[in-house]
């Protein structure tokens, strides 16, 4: 029990802390009386109410695009490929180089003058350069290129640790391929589609520099974190920008659970794959 | 459910890059019959199996059921038309189904209703004796049941030919007798025409109508359990089957007559008589003929058993001393050395026999063994037969 000590104050330091202290912002004013004036703000401001809907409408499709790909990715390479280690490599790139550098490199690559466009136009499939940054487009590529790798890697892991066998008899029992991905592949995917689902929802959820760098931060793309930020470090409201993050969490919270309660009614046997 | 009599596999070969895991594989499968596969690790039983039934693709010959033909190399029946059943080692049952739909999910593809789906499971279910167990999930079972709710799985859709790769394989040794003989069982009430992969020579011996014995891609020997037990074809399937005896020696003489050899094998030792039950038209009559004539070296294969402590008239005398004396309840396993032992000799080579009598390590035995039961095999079957000498006694 005593080995469990230095990562219990790590938790409470890292973790408990700041989530109580935030929470105790939300819920005072800047002299430290109680109020609810925060969360009331919040939800009759307009301009800050819509952040809720624009947020999810960047990060809600990005997921499901990023683990909808993830999937026949994995499928495909379950047993492996050649060349696989030079496909694995060039999904970890984006994950080890930062936001912030892709948001670089997709501002000069996908600009209107960047090759991309050059190339459209030289190819002759747009007359005029197509707009990919700073708006919406922009954030939801940028989440698709940090987001994919994971939902990609994590997805690999769990089919690959399926018994291959299982896949064999469903074919000796007369399935096709495609009755034996969606009957036995698929259903035991499910838990490893929700968490990364999840993971992937929540990364895009709190979206800040992309939405920054590549979208519309005064309109299209303000997503809360952009409204948090200038409560906090524009107006100097830590009690208004901390009242946002917990809708944040709440509303994270919220869809978690939706995908948990999804996964609990299509995977309902053991939880352990593999050994069978 | 198309009717058949026969399934023949042709010149079956399959090459995995630049090594050959199957070769020149041809065997006819009559309906009914209980064929084992049977051969060390690494022998290709399992890529047979799976070439059969068209999970692998083959690199050459062909495969017909009666007239038709299945698999030629180039075309192919996908494995889900074949229908055949198989039964995996590790039971590949399908984890997130309960027993019910693990066994219905063959039924259900092929679109029976709701009434005949239920009615067959349950008697599928009945037939292995899982009763009441429809609702259970694969990880609430032991090994033994998993495995019976697979053939459950397979035998519920009446397949043309039912295939067991190792299936007893990863149960404890009590589980796999009572299997076993419910596989018997299960075979004799049901006759479905199946093929059994093992490396266990008693599952082989006690299953089959006819086993395959095999070796290196190839096929050693093909024969009803009684044929390859007493009567092996050469020396890897004769040590495979427990003669483990093998000494070299050379032939001093040889009588021919129509149905046998009497042949006198000099070990340096001692000179044994063998009365070899080779008749004309043998392969191994004609190896052992040449052996003699060329003055080649052959080599003894003995059961274990075939050796007496207590000599009786007429058998070859073996003058030894007991090295090793292993305890093994009714029996004890014992190793003896030759006396006088002599440069000359292979220093390896050793008597096994089981004696119900206790047996001193040291002490000196005068064994006996009957020139009936001495098979000899040309010395140049060592060299191919290395692999079977590797193999752990079972």
């Amino acid at each position: 029990m005593i080995l469990l000590v230095p990562a219990i104050i790590f938790l409470v330091l890292l973790f408990l802390y700041p989530f109580a202290y935030g929470l105790y912002l939300s819920l005072t004013n800047a002299k430290g009386d109680g109020t609810f004036a925060n969360y009331l703000r919040f939800f009759a401001d307009p301009r800050d109410f819509r952040t809720i809907w624009t947020t999810l409408w960047i990060a809600v499709p990005i997921t499901f695009i990023n683990v909808g790909l993830a999937i026949p990715f994995a499928y495909y390479m379950r047993r492996g490929l050649r060349g696989e280690k030079l496909v694995t490599f060039f999904l970890i790139v984006p994950i080890t180089l930062g936001t912030v550098l892709i948001s670089e490199g997709m501002l000069s690559y996908m600009g209107p003058k960047g090759w991309l466009n050059q190339f459209l136009m030289a190819v002759g499939l747009v007359k005029d350069p197509v707009r990919f940054t700073h708006n919406y487009l922009g954030v939801v590529i940028s989440l698709g290129l940090s987001g994919f790798p994971y939902a990609f890697l994590m997805l690999l892991g769990y089919i690959s640790g399926i018994n291959p066998d299982l896949e064999k008899a469903s074919q000796m029992l007369g399935a096709s391929k495609l009755q034996t991905f969606w009957k036995i592949l698929f259903p035991l995917m499910v838990p490893g589609i929700a968490i990364s689902f999840c993971l992937n929802f929540v990364m895009a959820f709190s979206v800040f520099p992309s939405a920054v760098l590549l979208g519309q931060p005064s309109g299209p793309t303000r997503v809360m974190a952009i409204a948090a930020y200038q409560w906090a470090f524009e107006k100097f409201n830590f009690n208004a920008a901390s009242a946002i993050s917990m809708v944040m969490a709440a509303i994270e919270l919220i869809v978690i659970t939706l995908v948990l309660v999804w996964r609990g009614r299509m995977y309902k046997g053991a939880s352990i794959v593999g050994k069978g | 459910m198309s009717d058949f009599k026969r399934i023949s596999v042709r010149g079956m070969s399959k090459r995995f890059g630049e090594k050959l895991a199957l070769q020149d594989f041809t065997l006819d499968l009559y309906k009914g019959e209980f064929v084992t596969f049977l051969g060390p690790s690494g022998c290709g039983k399992s890529t047979a199996l799976n070439c059969i039934t068209g999970l692998l693709p083959i690199s050459s010959g062909e495969i017909y059921i009666d007239d038709e033909c299945i698999d030629d190399s180039k075309r192919k029946t996908a494995p889900e038309k074949r229908e055949f059943g198989m039964v995996f080692q590790n039971y590949a049952l399908f984890p997130h189904l309960t027993v019910f739909d693990n066994i219905a999910f063959g039924l259900r593809l092929r679109k029976h209703t709701r009434k005949s789906v239920i009615e067959k499971v349950e008697s599928a279910l009945r037939l292995v004796h899982l009763e009441g167990y429809s609702n259970k999930y694969p990880t609430q079972m032991s090994g033994g049941e998993q495995q019976r709710v697979a053939i459950a799985r397979c035998i519920v859709l009446e397949p043309r030919l039912l295939l067991l790769d190792e299936p007893l394989s990863n149960l404890d040794a009590k589980l796999r007798v009572e299997l076993r003989y419910e596989l018997k069982a299960l075979h004799e009430r049901l006759r479905v025409t199946t093929i059994y992969v093992t490396h266990d020579q008693t599952e082989a011996l006690a299953l089959s109508d006819r086993i395959v014995v095999m070796r290196a891609g190839k096929i050693q020997q093909v024969g009803t359990p009684e044929e390859v037990f007493s009567d092996p074809a050469n020396l890897f399937v004769a040590d495979f089957m427990g003669f483990k005896n093998v000494w070299k020696g050379t032939l001093q003489s040889l009588a021919e007559s129509p149905d046998h050899l009497d042949a006198v094998v000099g070990l340096g030792v001692t000179t044994l008589r063998a009365s070899l039950h080779y008749p004309q038209g043998d392969a191994r009559r004609e190896a052992i003929t040449a052996a003699f004539s060329s003055g080649a070296p052959v080599v003894t294969a003995i059961r274990p058993e075939d050796i007496h402590l207590r000599p009786a008239q007429g058998m070859n005398a073996l003058p030894c001393t007991a090295t090793l004396v292993e305890y093994q309840g009714q029996a004890s396993q014992v190793s003896a050395g030759f006396d006088p032992s002599s440069p000359e000799r292979n220093a390896g080579d050793r008597i096994d026999f089981r004696s119900a009598q206790r047996v001193g390590v040291g002490e000196a035995l005068q064994l006996g063994v009957a020139p009936d039961n001495i098979l000899l095999f040309p010395a140049s079957d060592l060299a191919t037969g290395g692999q079977a000498q590797e193999r752990a006694a079972p």
